[in-house]
């Protein structure tokens, strides 16, 4: 079994996971919360992950993080080597490829809070920021698990995104699901259905663990 | 705008359109004392609710002004305003708004914070004897409970409880016993009541029950429509209303400031200002209680001389002060020692030759007087 492309895959998820609660949190307060009429377009640019082919989605941001690129420009003078084909760039477009797997999970379970209790909460003299913090976080836990699984899963399994930006390089952004697709190009069907089989299990437990998870996770108070 | 010697004045005047067509327009102008309440009374739809937000920060008003003692809360002319923080009033809705996923005793104390003064017009919120407050309201030994396991009447209070730890400048209660069942409510409005006064905290309470407006107002704000139509101290408001909108919303009845006198074999004695009545209470009352005094004009009967030995315990000597026409029904305002107006026929005025400063008796009949106790 490659265990380097799964270690690699694990890495990539978790880092994936991070930045998206990092940034998917004050995306999410923003959507919900925000007097913003032109915010649906915000909804829009977020979801595009969800219908777009993962080649297009990866194509642009090849380009965009490409030398061709100020960004990429940018990144090269910082850096001293370019983004595309390494873990950095990998991360980048995992991040947008899972955006609305962690967005609209948060945003819905933040939308779903009673506003009579945000109501109660300012009135009590606690400013918005913080009643979002004591109130609305505690009461979003299940939509905050939901995001942070999906993402990590979904990240797990990415492809097409994985290989127009980084490409297959063994331990740098050869991901599981490219390794998959290597063993089979070279007709190794034994590796290629060890490896699906872990990647199909790990799937299945997360997902499961997390749904029955949503069943009993939340404040169930002793009596 | 200045404090007056026993209050502060709150003053609204704010319009506010919403897109179904309808409007709110009220103004409103009230001192309050500590410890007092202003109602907000009208039926259901009236814009009461509306106003209590506008008051609260939570609603802003299309145009006008809230002001609280010196302080301007809104001016949308000169876009003033202050955020609910800032207002550091206590509100309680109609359903309790408990944090579900804290226990009692952390959502008590939710709104208070320790030292920190902040800037820009709040003040200090000192830490309170929360304490009083629990055991004043009854909830002592719920504090480690989730709002989950309290009863509807138990999480009201946690709600008051919450919204009066901070020190609130003033209350406001949206419907906040409409939820309950009576005797829960009952018992809550009184215990609401000894609280404001033992805290100083002055109250608007937004109400469409007149029982309960009688019983736990001082003044009163009768809103028809969207607009305040009539406002001043409850029982002048209830028994003279300005309008026949005004006086179908509050109901047509007389209500006499009394007090209970002596009780004996289920019938009060009661006295409006000197006249004593008797009166029929299912619910005793104990003497020296102060009640409001219920009376219909169309169970009041007039009578030209003392019937001797009728079932009607209460007759009055009375002076007719003026007689007005409502189609075939007449009503013949009286003087009995306090204002009371009776209902009678055309045919039974004819009959009995009543004219403008004519002596009669008004009859009561014991069980047509209904007390509502005050808190």
């Amino acid at each position: 079994m490659d265990w380097t492309a799964i270690w690699l895959s694990v890495r990539l998820a978790t880092a994936t996971t991070l930045v998206l609660l990092a940034i998917g949190i004050p995306l999410a307060y923003w959507i919900v919360f925000s007097p913003r009429r032109w915010k649906f377009l915000v909804e829009a640019i977020v979801a595009l992950p969800l219908v777009l082919p993962p080649t297009v989605l990866g194509f642009y941001v090849l380009i965009a993080i490409g030398p061709l690129s100020p960004v990429g420009r940018a990144y090269v003078r910082l850096a001293g080597h370019g983004l595309p084909f390494t873990f950095e760039g990998l991360l980048i477009a995992s991040v947008l490829y899972s955006l609305p797997f962690a967005v609209q999970p948060f945003s819905a379970e933040f939308a779903s809070v009673d506003r009579r209790l945000l109501e109660a909460s300012w009135s009590l003299g606690v400013s918005r920021l913080d009643t979002f913090r004591r109130v609305v976080l505690p009461l979003s836990v299940r939509g905050l698990v939901t995001g942070i699984v999906l993402s990590f899963a979904h990240t797990l399994g990415e492809f097409g995104v994985v290989l127009m930006v980084g490409g297959n390089l063994p331990g740098v952004t050869r991901t599981v699901s490219i390794s998959i697709y290597d063993a089979v190009q070279s007709l190794d069907y034994q590796a290629a259905s060890r490896t699906s089989l872990l990647l199909l299990i790990v799937s299945f437990v997360i997902l499961a663990s997390t749904y029955s998870l949503q069943r009993t996770v939340w404040v169930r108070p002793r009596h | 705008m200045t404090a007056g010697p026993g209050g502060t004045v709150l003053r609204v005047d704010v319009e506010q359109r919403f897109a179904s067509g309808f409007a709110v327009i009220a103004a409103l102008d009230a001192e309050l004392a500590a410890g007092s309440m202003l109602v907000l009374f009208g039926p259901s739809g009236a814009g009461k609710t509306t106003v209590l937000r506008q008051i609260a920060g939570l609603e802003r008003p299309d145009a006008g002004t809230i002001r609280f003692g010196d302080e301007v809360w809104c001016d949308v002319a000169t876009r003033q305003w202050r955020s609910p923080q800032e207002r550091r009033v206590g509100v309680v809705f109609q359903e309790p708004t408990l944090f579900p996923h804290l226990r009692v005793r952390d959502n008590i104390r939710y709104g208070i914070r320790v030292g920190d003064g902040g800037g820009d017009g709040v003040g200090v919120r000192r830490p309170s004897p929360v304490e009083g407050i629990v055991t004043m309201l009854g909830i002592v030994g719920l504090e480690n409970r989730y709002p989950r396991a309290l009863s509807g009447g138990e999480a009201q209070r946690v709600a008051l409880a919450r919204a009066l730890a901070p020190h609130p400048r003033l209350l406001l209660l949206d419907e906040p016993f409409a939820a309950l069942d009576a005797p829960t409510r009952t018992r809550l409005r009184r215990d609401v009541r000894s609280l404001l006064q033992a805290t100083g905290t002055p109250a608007v309470l937004v109400t469409h029950d007149r029982v309960e407006a009688l019983s736990m107002g001082d003044s009163v704000a009768v809103m028809i429509g969207g607009r305040v139509r009539q406002a001043g101290p409850i029982s002048d408001v209830f028994s003279r209303p300005s309008d026949a909108d005004v006086a179908a919303s509050l109901g047509i009845e007389a209500v006499l400031p009394a007090r209970v006198v002596a009780a004996a074999d289920g019938l009060l004695e009661i006295a409006v200002h000197d006249v004593l009545l008797h009166v029929a209470e299912r619910d005793p009352i104990a003497p020296g209680s102060a009640v409001y005094a219920c009376i219909r004009a169309e169970d009041v009967t007039l009578e030209t001389r003392t019937a001797g030995h009728a079932s009607t315990r209460n007759h009055l000597a009375a002076r007719i002060v003026a007689i007005t026409s409502e189609g075939p029904i007449e009503r013949v305002t009286l003087d009995c020692g306090f204002p009371l107006d009776a209902l009678i026929t055309r045919r039974s005025r004819e009959e009995l030759s009543l004219a403008p400063g004519a002596q009669v008796t008004a009859a009561i009949k014991a069980t047509s007087v209904h007390l509502v106790p005050r808190l």
